[in-house]
């Protein structure tokens, strides 16, 4: 079973520490526009933020913090965040996600593609960190289940 | 792009999935593919492949072998038997594979070649024009997010159903 | 000297993938153990994976990042993006199939009690 960590220094610094990691994901997926990273890259290191949690506190605080069924209606908030903004353009008179014919108040042009590129990451983000969330958290659970 | 960089990085990386591969004991596998995750995505870096490298290192050497992990916690059947070397299936099907690409190997365009068929056609339109066309300097991020948007659309929704098929796997009901 | 050596490299990053391959595939067919057809599929992946990043790496040629102000400049000075597009789905996809191979490994050893390919088949009958 996941029970944690025995030592109080290892609980108190992934308390401390989980802010940031989480700050850094957030980072990586709006700076993936210019710099290397994306919406993947930053939903993988938003998820580790809760493996590490998992693995330094407990499963119990695991599920507190990420119960199942909230974690799958993220990943499929994510997923529908996408194909959302794909529909938003088809409604905005272009194509399934074009994104220079979204309805939102932002100049034509290069800047309304790179609107509509960071909204769709922002739905990778979400799709990504909640499914590796919940593959982590059904595995440890069954491990549990096995060892009682 | 060093020269020996790259050799390094190669030779190292072939040991370490030998090693992962004919580990007796299933623990040291995971562990050792972990490290060959990552000094792969140490060579992609090395090749230019920041993205790539990024996302191996998180995806690879990170959450793949917490899973492997996980998914070995509770199993009591980690020692396991040596390569077996009577699976001449195996072998066989290795051995034709590995022909049959070395003997395509002459064929391929030369490696780092600027003017080879993969770097004609449309990758010169998607550097020269993409920062003007999707507004992002990361052309990755805009070949991914507006030249491929459908292939990003469909590979998140792959993660999804991959994260529900396992949530529906191992739901509660035991044995 | 160096450009044969860095020729020799260039071409070895192919052949090593190709050595990747094949090690993969035997891993996969050989093993009896689940667990390590999983890690063969595993490095099956990841020299795909380095097979087509091999084909959009680019001597004397930069990182596929334009500067925001000025020009551009050639092509020819920045890597192949496409293959690391192309890429980034396959590693994201590398893990979703093995989230899901992972679940039917621990569904089957719940039931069975083993990873082992001939015991499972034994105790199935």
């Amino acid at each position: 079973m996941i029970g944690g960590h025995d030592s109080v220094i290892v609980q108190t610094a992934v308390r401390l520490l989980l802010p940031w990691i989480r700050i850094f994901g957030l980072y990586v997926l709006f700076h993936g526009h210019s710099s290397p990273g994306g919406g993947f890259q930053g939903g993988v290191i938003f998820a580790a933020s809760y493996i590490v949690l998992g693995l330094a506190l407990g499963r119990r605080e695991l599920e507190r913090c990420a119960p199942e069924r909230a974690t799958l209606q993220w990943a499929a908030v994510g997923a529908l965040v996408f194909f959302g903004v794909g529909v938003a353009a088809l409604v905005g008179g272009g194509a399934l996600l074009d994104y220079g014919s979204l309805p939102l108040p932002v100049p034509e042009g290069p800047a309304l593609r790179a609107f509509g590129v960071l909204l769709i990451e922002i739905g990778v983000f979400l799709a990504v960190a909640a499914s590796l969330t919940l593959i982590f958290v059904r595995l440890a659970k069954v491990a549990e289940e096995e060892s009682a | 792009m060093s020269a020996v960089l790259l050799a390094l990085c190669l030779a190292i990386a072939l040991l370490l999935a030998v090693a992962a591969l004919a580990a007796g004991n299933l623990l040291s596998a995971v562990i050792v593919l972990g490290a060959y995750s990552l000094v792969l995505s140490l060579l992609w870096a090395a090749m230019g492949a920041v993205d790539v490298a990024f996302t191996e290192a998180t995806v690879g050497a990170g959450i793949s072998t917490v899973l492997l992990l996980v998914a070995l916690l509770h199993t009591s059947a980690r020692r396991v038997a040596p390569v077996p070397v009577a699976r001449w299936l195996g072998v066989a099907a290795a051995a034709l594979l590995a022909a049959v690409l070395f003997w395509a190997a002459p064929d391929l365009p030369r490696f780092g070649d600027p003017a080879s068929a993969p770097n004609r056609h449309v990758s010169p339109r998607y550097l020269e024009a993409g920062l003007a066309e999707t507004g992002a300097p990361n052309i990755v991020t805009g070949v991914l997010g507006d030249y491929r948007g459908y292939d990003t659309l469909i590979e998140t929704v792959v993660i999804f159903t991959a994260a529900l098929g396992c949530w529906m796997l191992l739901s509660r009901r035991p044995g | 000297m160096s450009l044969d050596l860095s020729v020799l490299a260039g071409e070895a990053v192919y052949l090593v993938a190709f050595g990747l391959l094949a090690l993969g595939i035997f891993a996969l067919i050989a093993h009896g153990n689940l667990m390590k057809k999983v890690i063969g599929l595993t490095i099956f992946q990841t020299a795909v994976i380095l097979f087509f990043v091999a084909t959009s790496a680019k001597w004397q040629a930069t990182l596929p990042i334009v500067p925001e102000a000025g020009a551009a400049g050639p092509a020819a000075g920045y890597m192949n993006p496409l293959p690391h597009a192309l890429m980034l789905t396959a590693i994201v996809v590398m893990v979703a199939t093995l989230g899901v191979a992972l679940a039917l490994l621990v569904r089957l050893h719940r039931r069975y009690g083993s990873f082992e390919e001939d015991d499972l088949l034994d105790r199935v009958e």
